[in-house]
């Protein structure tokens, strides 16, 4: 069955699968690969993200990753106000471990139920354009389904690395990861710059739900399929590594294709988590990590 | 004295009303007895995977208790429900069983929704000896054996080779003769009985493997699953998967430009009015499994009546807005439930499970009557193909022409569309 075409049509969809788990792990390196807090309600709001992009597609025909985008700013103060919530009540207290996660995953629960309530159990999908299309390029085949959210997971690490790389809040977020208590005796705020970083990671969650609901139909509690999975991105990249993430990313997606398509598709999660654990055993910091 | 009198007169006041209490309590004791709530209980899928038919399987199962009640009870006695969400995990089933009969000590237990949902309720219900309805289980009871355990799917005796006997029958009559074939499926119960049966299915068919492979029930792109299979260059591709990776499958083989000659099988959810709004003319040429279907000769008593009360609650209730697949079926296994407690004219187990045995129901998606294992007595499996579908309107799905039964030929409203490339033109 091997051919140079499977092999090239194998790695190409792995590289699309990768721009789009970039896309839905950015929030997780942020969170906690910056700031250490272990969110991980994440998917769920990716979930939520995904039935925001919904409500608004089918209201007003909008296209899902512009109304993706629109809706950043409302997952933004989202994220601001959890953790405000999550500081007050656990960090500030030293407490935020074990009590912190199970803040978040309560805040899974409740996400999960407010999503039941409000739009049911039943699945969701959209229609677009560039849905269950493909273009060749020689003997290449893209999927646009995956292609778009692809592009649309490279520009938004892209973006995210350029913010923390080059503009003045991007640098003190990368600071109070490194140590808080130094950039609290420079007179910055870390709780208020942990803020913003927070509402940024949650911001994503959007333009992330956006790009799921135009690969796989969505129910309320799929995200919890995600939870491994982009927490594996993280680690595997290095934490707080932006490019880490999405090199993790792409690699993953690489095997997960290649084992797909050629030694059965059910080896595809044994051998993704394969690679973690042997670059963990190599490089406990991970691939990119400080 | 008057006092004293009048204090004696409340004393023989009181002895009297309590007497009278005593009385009352004891002439109503039987008649409260006789209307005490039939109470039946469940698991149901409500989160999860698998909620969007589990919430829809309950609506009917509700619509059938209140008919029931109003027309005055089972037994005499008004029938409750005593469910819980399983949120579509095995692991909870039997937490949820055990509850059922030993804190709510129900009369009587169904099954939740699926195969994966209903394997761990079957060792409970055969320690206990009570009579289990299940809802759309595949060969659940194969090992068992179980002589109270009665399925409302149409799988037939020998449900895991019956569920894909049809799709393999039409491969065998195509001319000229089809030769190879791929499986693949989920990483689950369901699928593996259904690959099972087809593996059996497909050597009468005289096909020969090309492509035998499972994925991961969280697959998130199909495409190099649909690439590998597409490589093998196979006749018949036959799929056994669940609602989203259905939907996965036809999407990837759009994009990839995977045509065999036949295509479909055993795809849950394509018969969703969800995806068949989003998915449209993508489709058409499919040749799936179904159990019930909006063509004239399948238009059994009682079924539009029942339809119309879902189509009017389903909506508010955020489930599948036609529920043509699996509602009438939970509705038709009440029923037979239902039947059978009245016939039998007790609630006992014993009793119950005999009558489900021995006698046949009118339900309305037809006549059922059990085998011996629990499945029906002669299976009703269809084979429908996707036809003539034109944009994503719900409306033309509501009726017939667009699923056409191809199989069972008793059934049969249309013909098939050969090959698969012809029915996209």
């Amino acid at each position: 069955m091997f051919s140079f075409d499977l092999l090239a049509n194998a790695v190409v969809a792995g590289i699309l699968l990768g721009g789009f788990y970039a896309a839905v792990s950015l929030g997780i390196s942020v969170t906690f690969g910056l700031l250490d807090v272990a969110n991980i309600a994440h998917p769920v709001f990716i979930i939520a993200g995904a039935y925001a992009v919904y409500a608004v597609h089918t209201a007003f025909a909008l296209d899902p990753i512009l109304a993706g985008l629109l809706f950043t700013p409302l997952f933004y103060g989202l994220g601001v106000v959890i953790y405000r919530i999550y500081y007050v009540s656990f960090e500030r207290a030293g407490e935020q471990s074990l009590r912190g996660l199970v803040f978040f995953f309560g805040l899974l629960f409740i996400a999960e139920v407010s999503l039941i309530l409000a739009y049911g159990v039943d699945y969701r999908m959209i229609e677009a354009p560039y849905i269950g299309r493909s273009v060749s390029i020689g003997p290449i085949g893209i999927s646009l389904r995956l292609g778009v959210p692809c592009v649309v997971g490279l520009l938004l690490t892209l973006a995210l690395h350029l913010f923390l790389a080059k503009t003045f809040y991007g640098k003190a977020i990368m600071a109070v990861s490194q140590d808080s208590l130094a950039l609290r005796l420079m007179g910055a705020n870390p709780i208020q710059i942990k803020t913003i970083a927070f509402g940024l990671g949650m911001a994503t969650a959007s333009l992330a739900g956006a790009l799921l609901i135009v690969i796989v139909p969505i129910e309320p509690s799929m995200g919890r399929e995600y939870i491994g999975r982009v927490f594996a991105i993280t680690v595997l990249g290095g934490m707080g590594s932006i490019g880490g993430t999405l090199a993790a990313a792409l690699i993953l997606g690489v095997a997960e294709s290649l084992t797909s398509t050629f030694s059965g598709p059910s080896w595809a999660l044994a051998v993704s988590f394969g690679i973690l654990l042997l670059a963990l055993a190599v490089r406990p910091s991970g691939l990119f990590g400080r | 004295m008057v006092r004293k009198g009048t204090g004696g007169m409340h004393v023989w006041a009181l002895v009297g009303a309590l007497l009278g209490a005593l009385m009352l309590a004891i002439a109503l004791a039987p008649v409260s007895q006789a209307a005490s709530p039939l109470r039946i209980g469940f698991g149901m899928a409500l989160t999860g995977g698998l909620a969007a038919n589990g919430k829809a399987a309950l609506l009917a199962m509700e619509i059938w208790r209140d008919e029931v009640n109003k027309n005055g009870g089972l037994l005499g006695r008004p029938v409750e429900f005593v469910y819980y969400d399983d949120q579509t995990k095995p692991a909870s089933v039997p937490g949820i069983y055990t509850k059922l009969l030993d804190i709510d000590k129900v009369d009587f237990v169904v099954s939740g929704y699926g195969t994966n949902l209903i394997a761990p309720v079957m060792p409970i219900v055969i320690e206990r000896n009570l009579v289990l309805m299940g809802l759309f289980g595949l060969a659940n009871n194969e090992k068992f054996n179980y002589p109270y355990y009665f399925q409302i799917g149409p799988n037939g005796p020998e449900p895991a080779k019956e569920f894909s006997k049809a799709f393999f029958e039409l491969a065998a009559a195509q001319n000229p003769k089809l030769r190879t074939v791929a499986l693949t499926g989920a990483d689950a119960e369901f699928p593996h009985s259904a690959l099972t049966g087809a593996r059996e299915n497909l050597k009468q068919a005289g096909l020969e493997v090309v492509y035998d492979r499972t994925y991961p029930p969280t697959t998130t792109d199909f495409t190099p699953i649909v690439r590998a299979i597409k490589a093998t260059n196979p006749d018949v591709v036959f799929v056994a998967s669940y609602p989203p990776d259905s939907v996965g499958m036809v999407l990837a083989a759009h994009e990839v430009g995977l045509q065999p000659k036949l295509f479909g099988g055993g795809m849950v959810g394509l018969q969703f009015a969800t995806f068949q709004t989003k998915l449209g003319p993508k489709l058409n040429g499919l040749v799936n499994y179904d159990f019930w279907v909006p063509e004239p000769t399948l238009n059994f008593p009682g079924i539009n009546e029942f339809l119309k009360k879902y189509q009017a609650q389903a909506e508010k209730q955020g489930v599948d807005p036609l529920g043509h697949y699996l509602p009438p079926w939970a509705y038709a296994m009440m029923q037979v439930l239902g039947q059978a407690i009245e016939g039998a004219k007790s609630a006992d187990q014993k009793a119950v499970g005999e009558y489900l045995r021995a006698q046949a129901f009118d339900t309305i998606v037809g006549k059922v009557k059990f085998g011996s294992n629990g499945e029906w007595d002669k299976p009703r499996v269809l084979l429908v193909q996707y036809q003539n579908i034109q944009g994503t309107d719900l409306g033309q799905f509501a009726g017939p022409g667009k699923r056409v039964v191809l199989l069972p030929a008793v059934w049969k409203s249309g013909s098939l569309i050969y090959p698969y490339a012809e029915a996209l033109k």
